[in-house]
């Protein structure tokens, strides 16, 4: 088995190909990096994983003079990697048998003072503008200014500062002279987007990204370049001075805008999403996220939001609370459903998680299986949009993103649900021309230009309609109850991706006081008594449906903090 | 003495509670005249002596110069407000009493490298505990205590001090002469300062 030596620590690597930053990874040790990133080319120019390199070779170890980048460095059986950190390595290990002449000087020395030279170069022109900066708190320059570098500069000449950008895209500005230029995000527009916007121009100390002229940053992946910069050069103008990152908190979210079911982290303060980031998940999306995710969480502080129960009384809608509602409703749709069974539907749409599907279905079944479960409208805007793209546009391979069509998250799960409740799927279409005496829509449709676009024309709307959604549609306005429901950010709950791929997500913030989480009304109609345990409710679900069985295995996300780590997600095809 | 049990309250045995009679009055005593006549004398004694506490608020107390009272937002040079709204302040604040929005700085601001400013700065002076964390966290020396202490409000809206009256105060206080003791001590800190040309 190939053998890397990290700080005297023996890692096997197996066949990987690895560069000396990962394989110090998988030996727990940290080599710093700026330029490097997995999904991205080689540059080694931020020259910030410096490290040591040699060969152990019968029984002797040759080490190279000079440091080298380690994230150009590729390692393989025998290579021996000594990190800045290696007087904090683990004192047990046997040392490695090094050559006495190179010795002399401390091992790791070398890495060290490499690393604080660097930082110290890329520190020259760096402004000392952190309490401006919207990255500080999350600045890698900051970190390992801290942790690797000195305290102060020695530069007694004037800092370059050039100007800021902020007409490089609609949707991110530029500070130019917080920039190091690892250039992250210009291989990012090259490789992954293939858009090319992006470049360098000048050389030496006037090294400045910018865009050709006419031609600003405006691609439907450009929201990555401000995740990717690992300074405050790239600043998304949505997020701009909104709040200090440190008040943030971070959840583990999964992205409902489209079938992809992206990875995402959902930042929030005191209830209020302020900005979604991607989360790496090589199962699910991949390291990135579109900006159409990113940016769609406006909905979830939208003001026109519902946010409490209303009723229809006299044409008007009236606020009534849950406790005198619930009895009401429950009690007319009883009614509506002992008189005519088959004209009383109710509509799941695909932006439900499958344990909301799951427990509203079984409460329309219990009341009478001639109740017709139906899908509801499923967005699907043109076609899938893949990654990078050529300069005509058109897309090349390998496709490294695609933005799916299918503009709903669970499509596949709710079907399943359906599937398991009643045998089939019917699309909401499907009973266009029957005359209804009343239909549920369970919508949660976070953008309501979807819901009035695929609801069937002609609309007829019931006599009595239950409008269950986040935004005012033309359901909601032909409803006698409108009911709030939660945004993807409010609750637990299970996603299946296109590819049967389930991913359980939990709660960031809390809804609006007065709504009703899903599932929480689905236990009140249900006549359930206690608690809302959503993993209990999924450990039912996967008991009650064969196809659901392997989310019996996951419990609560575990630590919301933990990044790069989906531990609840299991594949289902 | 019997030995409690963990957790168990016991009553104090008898045997070891002593009963102390209270001591009994004479005639003298019972009239208590004299007493009160002790009593009036030292009243009447301190009528005539020199005065040694503070008349406030005739007299006006003089404070030092690093005394925390009503906070102030400093002005720079051009009379804009110096705060860069890196919300230091906010974050420091045990009280948390600091409530600040930022936005971006207006257009001829950011000429002079201002990219960010308060766009909203409000103080709870009634939750504040008045500990000088905000003027020490301050990176622009933008927040500072004053000497203000005879703080008085008729509502508790009156006591939450926008940015307008924080500005306010600057002004008051620049033009009593009495600068907090950072500002009068001459030169700020480096970071308020522009960088070296």
């Amino acid at each position: 088995m190939p053998t890397v030596y990290v700080n005297d620590q023996p890692v096997e690597i197996g066949t990987a190909k690895l560069n000396c930053v990962q394989a110090a990874e998988r030996a727990g040790v940290f080599i710093p990096h700026y330029c490097w990133h997995e999904a991205l080319s080689v540059v080694a120019s931020c020259r910030m994983c410096l490290v040591e390199v040699g060969e152990l070779k019968d029984g002797k170890v040759t080490m190279q003079p000079k440091v080298v980048p380690g994230c150009q460095t590729p390692v393989k059986d025998g290579t021996v990697i000594v990190t800045g950190e290696y007087d904090k390595r683990d004192p047990s290990l046997p040392p490695l048998p090094y050559d006495p002449n190179y010795t002399k000087i401390p091992l790791g020395e070398r890495a060290k003072k490499a690393q604080a030279d660097t930082l110290e170069a890329l520190l020259l022109n760096h402004p000392l503008d952190c309490p401006v900066c919207d990255k500080a708190g999350e600045c890698k320059l900051q970190d390992f200014s801290y942790k690797y570098g000195r305290s102060e500069s020695r530069m007694i000449d004037a800092k370059n500062t050039p100007p800021n950008k902020p007409h490089i895209s609609s949707t991110i500005t530029l500070f130019t002279d917080r920039c190091i230029m690892c250039t992250r995000c210009v291989r990012f527009t090259r490789e992954i987007s293939g858009t090319a916007e992006l470049q360098v121009v000048g050389r030496g100390h006037h090294e400045e990204i910018d865009i050709f002229p006419g031609r600003p940053l405006e691609n439907k992946l450009a929201g990555n370049v401000v995740d990717l910069c690992p300074v405050g050069a790239l600043g998304s103008k949505d997020f701009l001075y909104k709040q200090r990152v440190w008040y943030l908190q971070t959840t583990e979210g999964v992205c409902n805008r489209c079938s992809t079911g992206c990875s995402t982290y959902v930042d929030s303060n005191k209830d209020i999403v302020y900005r979604l980031r991607a989360r790496t998940n090589l199962q699910a999306q991949g390291y990135f996220i579109c900006d159409e995710g990113r940016y769609g969480y406006h909905h979830a502080n939208a003001a026109e939001r519902f946010v409490r129960p209303v009723v229809k009384t006299d044409g008007r809608f009236q606020p009534l609370p849950w406790n005198r509602l619930l009895p009401q409703l429950k009690q007319e749709w009883a009614a509506a459903t002992q008189t005519n069974p088959r004209g009383v539907v109710a509509v799941l749409s695909p932006f439900l998680t499958v344990e909301e599907a799951y427990l509203l279905g079984t409460y329309f079944k219990s009341l009478s299986p001639d109740v017709r479960l139906l899908l509801g409208p499923v967005p699907v805007i043109g076609e899938d949009d893949k990654y990078p793209k050529n300069t005509r546009g058109e897309p090349v391979e390998p496709v490294k993103f695609i933005i799916r069509a299918e503009k709903a998250p669970n499509r596949i799960g709710v079907a399943e649900v359906l599937k398991a409740l009643q045998g089939d799927v019917i699309p909401l279409a499907a009973i266009r021309d029957e005359p209804l005496s009343a239909m549920w829509f369970a919508g949660g449709y976070p953008d309501p230009a979807h819901v009035d676009a695929l609801i069937p024309t002609p609309w007829q709307p019931p006599a009595l309609l239950v409008a269950h959604d986040i935004l005012p549609t033309m359901v909601s306005a032909a409803a006698k109850y409108i009911l709030p429901a939660t945004t993807g950010f409010e609750k637990d709950g299970t996603f299946v991706n296109h590819a049967g791929y389930a991913q359980t997500f939990s709660r960031a913030v809390r809804p609006p006081v007065e709504v009703r989480s899903e599932l929480q009304l689905a236990f009140d109609l249900l006549g359930r008594s206690g608690l809302v345990q959503p993993p209990a409710i999924r450990q039912e679900l996967a008991a009650a449906i064969p196809y659901f069985a392997a989310l019996a295995a996951s419990a609560t996300p575990s630590n919301p903090q933990i990044p790069n780590k989906s531990p609840n997600t299991r594949s289902l095809l | 003495m019997e030995k409690l049990t963990h957790g168990a309250t016991m009553p104090i045995p008898e045997s070891e509670v002593t009963w102390v009679e209270e001591a009994k009055l004479g005639l003298w005593e019972q009239l208590y005249v004299p007493a009160l006549v002790a009593g009036l004398k030292t009243t009447l004694s301190h009528m005539f002596k020199p005065k040694i506490t503070e008349q406030y608020p005739e007299q006006e107390p003089k404070l030092p110069a690093n005394y925390r009272g009503v906070h102030r937002l400093n002005r720079d040079e051009a009379g804009r407000v110096k705060c860069v709204a890196c919300y230091m302040c906010a974050t420091a604040c045990p009280a948390h009493c600091i409530d600040i929005v930022a936005a971006p700085a207006p257009p001829e601001w950011q000429k002079d490298g201002r990219e960010k400013y308060p766009e909203t700065f409000v103080i709870d002076e009634l939750r504040c505990i008045y500990c000088g964390m905000c003027e020490e966290a301050c990176p622009v020396d933008a927040i500072e205590l004053t000497t203000l202490y005879d703080l008085t409000g008729l509502s508790r809206e009156q006591m939450i001090f926008d940015k307008e009256k924080l500005l306010s105060v600057f002004d008051v206080t620049t033009q009593a002469g009495t600068d907090p003791i950072r500002t009068r001590s001459g030169p700020l800190g480096p970071a308020s300062e522009p960088p070296p040309m």
